[in-house]
C-alpha cells in the first residue's frame, strides 16, 4: 500500500499541473450545442485550456454562476431581477453577452393539414380553451399539448411571448429537452409542441405564426414573432481565458458555428 | 485496519444523516407557507403561475397509479418466473433464465425510457387509438419490467431456501408436483415472496428517469391508464433546475423529496419485518 502512495501522489500533482486553466460553462439546453461546438474549436486553438460544458437549463446555469460553480452561464432568457440581486449579494454584477438569436418553432405532426396559426390561437391551445383540431379547421382529433419543463428557458420565453398572463393548461405534457419534445410530436398525430429553431428537422412540420414561417431571414428581418436573443453571462467583466472564450464566440469564426448548429448570428 | 473499516461504515451513516437533515430542513418551510392540508390535499400543482399552487395530491395520485399498474404487471409475471426457475425449469433453462433476469436489472433506466418513447409509446397509440402514447399505461409497463428482477430474484431465493424435506414429504404423501408447489412451497415461502413484492413496489415508486420520459408529466387526476400522469419523482427532476434557492417552490420540491423518503422507508421497514419473520420460521 505504502509503495503505491508515492507514484500516486506524483500522478495527482502532475494532473493538476497539466490541467492548466479551466472554464466551466453551464445552462440552457438551447445554447448547449453552440457552447459545445465553440468549446471544441477553442480547445484546438488553446489546447492548454480545459473547458467543460454542461446543460441543465438556464435557471441551473444562472444559479451555478451565482454559487460560483461555473464561469459562464448559458441562458435563453435574460437574468431575472431577483437573480441579479442575488449575484450582487455574492459580490459581482453579471455581465451579459448576446451571442446568437433563436426563433422558437411551433411544430405539429407531419400529417397535420394546418399550415399556420395566429398567436391568439396558439394561446388558446396552450391555455386549454381550444382542445380539438376541428376548431381550427383541422380533422376531428384531440390536441395533445406538449410543453417544455419549467426549468427551461424555452418554456419561459414561450410563456412570455405566447401565454402572457394565461395559465398553461394542466393537461399539457411536459418534456425535459428539445429533442424529447421533437420526438413526442413526431410520434403523436394530434400533438403540438415548440422547440428551438436549431432543433427543427424534417420529422415534424413547422407552422407559420401570424403568417410568417420561422427561418433565418424572417428572424433577422424581425417579422417572425417568436424569437429571442441567447445569452452568456460571466461573473462581472470577464478576465483571462474566460474573456478569450467569449471573444471567440463573438468572433467571425464563433458566429459561423452559431449558424452551423442552426441558430442565427447575433449581429 | 479494522478501525479504518469502522470509519468507512460510520461515514456512510453520517452521510445519510446529513441528507435527511437537509431534506427536512429545506422542506418543512413549505408547510408554514401553504399549510399542511393545502400541501397534501391541494388538488392543483402549478408552482410557476401567479398565484402559485402547491397541492401534491395529483402527484401522489400519479405515483400510486403507476406503482399499482407496475405491480399488476410484474407480480403475476415475476411470481410465475420465480416458480418456474426454482421448481420447474430444467437446469439448462435455469442457467439461461437467471442471468437473463439479472441483465434486465442492469439496463439503465434511461434506456427503458427511450424504448418507451420510441417503441412502446407509438405502439400503444395505435393499439388504443389514443392521442399520445405517453401515458400511465406505458409508464406502468416499463416500471413493471424494471421491478421484475427484484421480484423474481427474491421470490426465487425464498422458494429455494425451503428445506428439501418439505417437498419430499409432500411428494411422499402422494401429492403431485403442482399440488406441492401450490399448497406446500408457496405458503412456506410466502413472507419472502411478499417481501419481494414490497421491494419491487419501492423500486417502482422511486424510479425517476423512465417515468419522466414516458408518463407525459401532466399534473392531472387521471381517471384512466390511457391518460398522462405526473409522479412525485418526475416533478422534482423536472422543476428543480429553475427554482430560486429558498423560494416556496424550492421548499415544496424538498418537501416532496421528504414525502418520497417516508414512503420508501415505510415499505422497507415492512419488507424487513417480513424477511425476519421468514428467517425465524426455519431455524
Amino acid at each position: 500500500m505504502k509503495k503505491l502512495l508515492g507514484p500516486l501522489a506524483v500522478l495527482v500533482l502532475a494532473g493538476f499541473a497539466l490541467a492548466g486553466e479551466r472554464i466551466v460553462l453551464q445552462g440552457s439546453t438551447t445554447v448547449f450545442p453552440i457552447a459545445q461546438r465553440c468549446a471544441e474549436e477553442f480547445r484546438r486553438l488553446h489546447p492548454e485550456v480545459n473547458i467543460s460544458v454542461r446543460g441543465g437549463g438556464s435557471g441551473v446555469g444562472i444559479a451555478g454562476l451565482i454559487d460560483g460553480t461555473c464561469d459562464i452561464a448559458d441562458a435563453s432568457r435574460p437574468m431575472k431581477e431577483k437573480e441579479i440581486e442575488k449575484a450582487r449579494r455574492q459580490g459581482f454584477t453579471p455581465k451579459e453577452f448576446v451571442i446568437a438569436r433563436d426563433a422558437i418553432a411551433v411544430i405539429v405532426h407531419r400529417t397535420n393539414p394546418l399550415e399556420g396559426m395566429t398567436l391568439e390561437d396558439l394561446k388558446k391551445i396552450y391555455s386549454g380553451q381550444i382542445t380539438n383540431w376541428k376548431a381550427l379547421g383541422g380533422p376531428h382529433r384531440r390536441i395533445v399539448v406538449v410543453s417544455r419543463d419549467s426549468a427551461s428557458g424555452t418554456f419561459e420565453t414561450f410563456n412570455k411571448l405566447v401565454l402572457r398572463e394565461a395559465r398553461l393548461t394542466p393537461r399539457a405534457l411536459y418534456q425535459a429537452s428539445n429533442k424529447a419534445v421533437l420526438l413526442t410530436v413526431a410520434k403523436s398525430k394530434g400533438a403540438i409542441g415548440y422547440i428551438g429553431l436549431g432543433y427543427l428537422t424534417g420529422e415534424v412540420k413547422a407552422l407559420k405564426v401570424e403568417g410568417v414561417y420561422p427561418s433565418r431571414e424572417t428572424v433577422l428581418k424581425g417579422t417572425y414573432p417568436l424569437q429571442r436573443p441567447l445569452f452568456m453571462y460571466t461573473r462581472g467583466e470577464p478576465r483571462g481565458v474566460v474573456r478569450e472564450f467569449i471573444q471567440f464566440v463573438l468572433s467571425e469564426r464563433g458566429q459561423k458555428i452559431v449558424e452551423e448548429v442552426g441558430f442565427i448570428p447575433a449581429k | 485496519m479494522e478501525w479504518a473499516l469502522g470509519l468507512v461504515a460510520l461515514s456512510c451513516v453520517i452521510a445519510l444523516a446529513c441528507i435527511l437533515l437537509f431534506l427536512f430542513k429545506e422542506g418543512e418551510g413549505i408547510i408554514g407557507i401553504v399549510g399542511l392540508g393545502d400541501f397534501f390535499f391541494g388538488k392543483s400543482w402549478s408552482p410557476t403561475s401567479e398565484p402559485p399552487s402547491f397541492g401534491i395530491l395529483p402527484l401522489i395520485w400519479g405515483s400510486l397509479m403507476v406503482t399499482a399498474g407496475a405491480l399488476a404487471f410484474s407480480i403475476p409475471m415475476g411470481l410465475a418466473l420465480a416458480i418456474y426457475i426454482a421448481e420447474v425449469a430444467p437446469t439448462k433453462v435455469r442457467d439461461l433464465l437467471k442471468p437473463a433476469v439479472e441483465i434486465l436489472a442492469g439496463i439503465p433506466s434511461v434506456v427503458f425510457g427511450f424504448f418507451g418513447m420510441v417503441i412502446s409509446g407509438p405502439l400503444l397509440q395505435i393499439l388504443f387509438d389514443i392521442p399520445t402514447g405517453l401515458c400511465a399505461l406505458n409508464a406502468s409497463f416499463l416500471l413493471g419490467l424494471m421491478a421484475l428482477p427484484t421480484i423474481v430474484s427474491i421470490s426465487e431465493d425464498a422458494l429455494s431456501a425451503i428445506p428439501r424435506t418439505f417437498e419430499e414429504a409432500s411428494l411422499a404423501l402422494g401429492a403431485t408436483h403442482w399440488q406441492t408447489i401450490r399448497h406446500v412451497l408457496l405458503p412456506a415461502a410466502s413472507s419472502g415472496i411478499i417481501c419481494s413484492f414490497i421491494l419491487g413496489m419501492g423500486r417502482a415508486i422511486g424510479e425517476t428517469m423512465t417515468v419522466l420520459m414516458v408518463a407525459g408529466n401532466a399534473p392531472i387526476f387521471a381517471t384512466s391508464y390511457l391518460e398522462p400522469i405526473r409522479t412525485l419523482t418526475a416533478t422534482i427532476a423536472l422543476e428543480m433546475g429553475e427554482t430560486v434557492k429558498g423560494s416556496p417552490h424550492y421548499r415544496a420540491l424538498f418537501a416532496i423529496g421528504a414525502v418520497l423518503f417516508l414512503m420508501n422507508l415505510f415499505f422497507n421497514v415492512v419488507a424487513e419485518r417480513m424477511r425476519e419473520g421468514f428467517k425465524e420460521r426455519f431455524r
